[in-house]
């Protein structure tokens, strides 16, 4: 199997590295998120005189909380990803090798005849 | 892409949830049928929508010196169509909405719009152009990936002009305006993220391509003639 597709990811993943280091150790960038950016452009736009109609139900008491719950699902979906590729491979590779000796049992029947 | 839970004013909010509603439905009702019909889809659709959960969770860095996050879906919105994305989209934004405080309640409908439909219908109309141009496959999925997860950026940033346009009033150029500076802060933060959903999206269809080409042979997402050639089979 060619590794070629992987190589280019790997590279394209690399490159990003580079640039997150370079970014961060030449400016003194805080990397909030975008989203609470966003809301510092809708306060600028109407004059911070927009108030949100609602608030979120819950909160995640710390960024700790908050962190474990971003993780877990991750986590989860990361494990049914690898588990059904895994499932994938092994029955194809066991099916290949039950097709092998299927195809080889009738050949040597049909010499035999 | 999250708008926070009530940064959207009325009537915004509601009619992005009018123009979500019959989506999601469809979307449902498409879904049972097809699990209903093809019960061997189940797994790559747990896989699929595994893919959006990891993909959203992991916040990247960017040159801006903001963070954002990739979306995912455009790798259920090749296998399964857009309206299918619709439902994983929501239960992704479901829970963060619920649990992380991204999102909201009141922001759904538009939220899964630009995650869960724009998106995965840039994804998905990319990828059809694509095979029938008949580029590299793995090529395809990168640009069908990387520009549905950048379409969803552009979106939020128009859902946000058209709800606080500069001056107060909507007029085309107050929409313009405000976009500008929304697509300021989202859409050039997402053009790294995009290249690299990209590039993991060509990676996992290489692998569901490598041990179960069948299933998207018989789904319709690529054809026969298209996998012998990737394998390097010679017929």
């Amino acid at each position: 199997m060619s590794r070629k597709l992987e190589l280019i990811v790997l590279a394209i993943v690399l490159i990003f590295a580079l640039q997150f280091f370079y970014t961060s150790s030449t400016t003194n960038a805080n990397y909030g998120g975008t989203d609470e950016k966003a809301e510092g452009v809708i306060n600028d736009i109407t004059g911070g005189t927009y108030k949100p109609i609602s608030e979120p139900i819950w909160k995640p008491p710390s960024t700790e909380i908050e962190s474990l719950l971003f993780a877990l699902p991750a986590a989860i979906g990361a494990g049914i990803i690898g588990y059904v590729l895994g499932y994938y491979r092994a029955k194809k590779k066991c099916e290949n090798e039950l097709a092998y000796k299927g195809k080889s049992k009738s050949e040597g029947d049909s010499q035999s005849l | 892409m999250h708008i926070m839970e009530g940064f959207l004013p009325t009537p915004w909010w509601q009619i992005w949830f009018a123009v979500y509603i019959p989506v999601i439905l469809y979307g449902i009702h498409k879904l049972n049928r097809l699990v209903k019909e093809k019960r061997e889809i189940l797994p790559l659709l747990a896989v699929a929508g595994a893919f959006v959960f990891v993909l959203s969770s992991l916040k990247l860095p960017s040159v801006t010196g903001s963070s954002s996050h990739p979306t995912g879906t455009g790798v259920a919105a090749i296998i399964f169509g857009p309206a299918i994305s619709a439902v994983l989209g929501t239960i992704v934004l479901l829970y963060q909405a619920l649990f992380l405080a991204h999102g909201g309640i009141t922001t759904m409908g538009a939220n899964v719009f630009s995650m869960g439909i724009v998106g995965p219908l840039v994804a998905y109309l990319v990828y059809k152009a694509g095979m029938k141009a008949k580029l590299n496959f793995y090529a395809v999925i990168f640009l069908a990936s990387a520009l549905g997860n950048w379409a969803t950026y552009v979106t939020t940033s128009m859902q946000l002009a058209l709800a606080f346009p500069a001056g107060g009033v909507l007029t085309f150029g107050g929409f313009l305006s405000s976009f500008g500076k929304f697509a300021a802060v989202f859409a050039i933060t997402q053009l790294p993220l995009a290249i690299m959903e990209g590039a993991v999206s060509a990676l996992l269809f290489k692998y569901v391509v490598n041990v179960k080409s069948e299933i998207l042979v018989e789904m319709k997402v690529i054809e026969d003639s298209v996998v012998r050639k990737l394998k390097g089979i010679s017929t």
